[in-house]
């Protein structure tokens, strides 16, 4: 059963075009990601399954409901980690649910102990490092009651081994909640060490190119990002987004 | 408290050094006491004189407070309607700029032919001084929210009014407190002129009547009994400040906090 579903998909502004018949699916429970390259129109197409705006043409559905400009439909952890900095770690955790009406601050708790953000309760986003403050952006999604994450290049900002830490941290947690995710990311590695199946996108305007499903067996571990296997994912992958790139726009 | 000493002594030194550098000149070229009266009389008259001003200034006192809350709160609820409803903003923002260019030496006589001399035309003054600079600095707040959180939270489904509340409000406070920081030494200056226009008691009244009667140290005592209320009453909304806004990272080694 899919979960959400993008159908032909386009949005341009005036006469310039962003997106152009994008059309794809995330399962119930599935982790998906969206490959392309920067400037790609990915955030424009975050902003319209997050129901800012709305599409040119085509339409987004979740669980076969019209979403299409409907707000508050999915769960979204941006880019920064967007905390608001008057408000405690444990509150701003809460946000996503206080939006939509109930707290359940046990709950909360509870999960930021997971998180290894035990202590950080009272403290202000100042006070924590940037994978800490992305750790706890990353739960009030969790927290959110909305069923599908979106995650907008969550771990851009961090370096390689956070990312590592952060990529092997979003997997456990992921495991243990089987939320469906949609990950947007340039980078292939994390695509293909986090995924279910990636979805490839061109550059603008966005249109898909190609979809991937990655086998790897869950849970992953560490050791697989210098695996032969691994490693021959990565060359595909990157010979399918580099060259035809190169042969029609360069 | 401490670091107010480590980094008030500076100031308070050379305010020192020149209440030094006046008291001598008033001796050495013997200066008369209603040309300029030395710092000395001037100390000497604010402790002896303490029963003749103090109704005065219970009088200036209560009018700021009352005043200021007043003008306070107009500034709020202009900023946040002007905020809120866009076509107020296109209508009035250019109003309240004109408001601000009518100068208050002229208006002032003008609100005390309308409205008598009651409390009322003083109100009015004061409120005129002092809702702009909370208006604006209010309005700036809520314009420069931060647009990775406004994103979030429009994608997590918040309503217009959970976005004013919860984002827009919160972030917008250390700006209006500046608003306020200035509204609170600009409404004890808006307080004295309006005493000028016609009253029968304040600091004001108690100034014209020095000034003309050529108690020039009377006049020296008032300008520093001003000066007080103004350090007294900033300091006031600088502890509430604090008090308030207590998430703010502490600065070390600002040197922007103490000015």
């Amino acid at each position: 059963m899919n979960h959400l579903e993008v159908r032909h998909l386009s949005k341009s502004f005036e006469t310039n075009s962003v997106l152009k018949d994008v059309h794809f699916s995330v399962g119930n429970g599935e982790f998906v990601s969206l490959l392309g390259p920067s400037g790609s129109g990915k955030s424009t197409l975050f902003r319209i399954i997050g129901g800012i705006s709305l599409p040119s043409s085509g339409s987004i559905h979740l669980n076969g409901e019209k979403i299409n400009g409907k707000r508050g439909s999915i769960s979204y952890t941006p880019q920064s980690p967007s905390l608001m900095p008057w408000r405690t770690i444990l509150d701003n955790v809460l946000l996503g649910q206080e939006l939509t009406g109930y707290r359940d601050r046990e709950k909360a708790i509870a999960m930021m102990k997971r998180a290894g953000l035990e202590g950080y309760e009272k403290a202000y986003p100042h006070e924590l490092s940037g994978g800490m403050k992305q750790r706890a952006s990353f739960i009030r999604s969790l927290l959110s009651p909305q069923e599908l994450i979106l995650l907008d290049e969550p771990f851009s900002a961090l370096d390689e081994f956070t990312r590592i830490d952060m990529q092997k941290w979003l997997l456990s947690i992921w495991e243990a909640h089987q939320r469906s995710i949609l990950f947007i990311t340039h980078h292939i590695e994390e695509a293909i060490f986090l995924s279910d199946r990636i979805i490839i996108l061109s550059a603008r305007p966005a249109t898909v190119r190609k979809e991937f499903v990655i086998p790897f067996e869950r849970p992953r571990k560490e050791s697989l990002l210098l695996s032969d296997e691994f490693l021959q994912w990565k060359k595909k992958i990157y010979e399918e987004m580099r060259f035809p790139h190169v042969s029609s726009s360069d | 408290m401490r670091s107010i000493f480590e980094k008030g002594w500076r100031p308070i030194l050379a305010l020192i050094l020149l209440f030094i550098f006046w008291e001598f000149c008033t001796i050495i070229f013997e200066i008369p006491a209603w040309l300029l009266p030395s710092p000395s009389q001037v100390f000497a008259e604010a402790f002896t004189g303490w029963s003749g001003y103090q109704v005065h200034l219970a009088s200036t006192v209560q009018l700021v407070i009352t005043g200021f809350l007043i003008g306070a709160s107009v500034g709020i609820i202009v900023a946040v309607s002007l905020h809120l409803i866009p076509f107020m903003r296109q209508a009035f923002y250019p109003l309240i700029i004109i408001s601000q260019n009518i100068p208050t030496i002229v208006l002032a006589p003008l609100l005390v032919i309308w409205f008598g001399f009651g409390i009322l035309p003083k109100l009015i003054v004061i409120t005129l001084v002092c809702f702009f600079p909370i208006t604006i600095a209010l309005l700036d707040g809520f314009r420069q929210t931060d647009n990775d959180l406004k994103h979030y939270v429009q994608m997590a489904g918040a309503t217009k009014q959970q976005i004013f509340w919860k984002l827009e409000w919160p972030h917008a406070l250390p700006s209006l407190f500046s608003g306020l920081k200035i509204s609170a030494t600009y409404s004890v200056m808006g307080a004295v002129i309006s005493e000028w226009l016609g009253a029968s008691k304040g600091i004001g009244v108690y100034m014209t009547l020095a000034s003309s009667s050529y108690r020039t140290d009377r006049v020296f005592v008032s300008i520093f009994l001003i000066v007080i209320m103004s350090l007294i009453f900033f300091a006031i909304i600088r502890v509430l400040e604090k008090w308030v806004i207590n998430w703010k990272p502490i600065e070390k080694g600002s040197h922007h906090e103490s000015s």
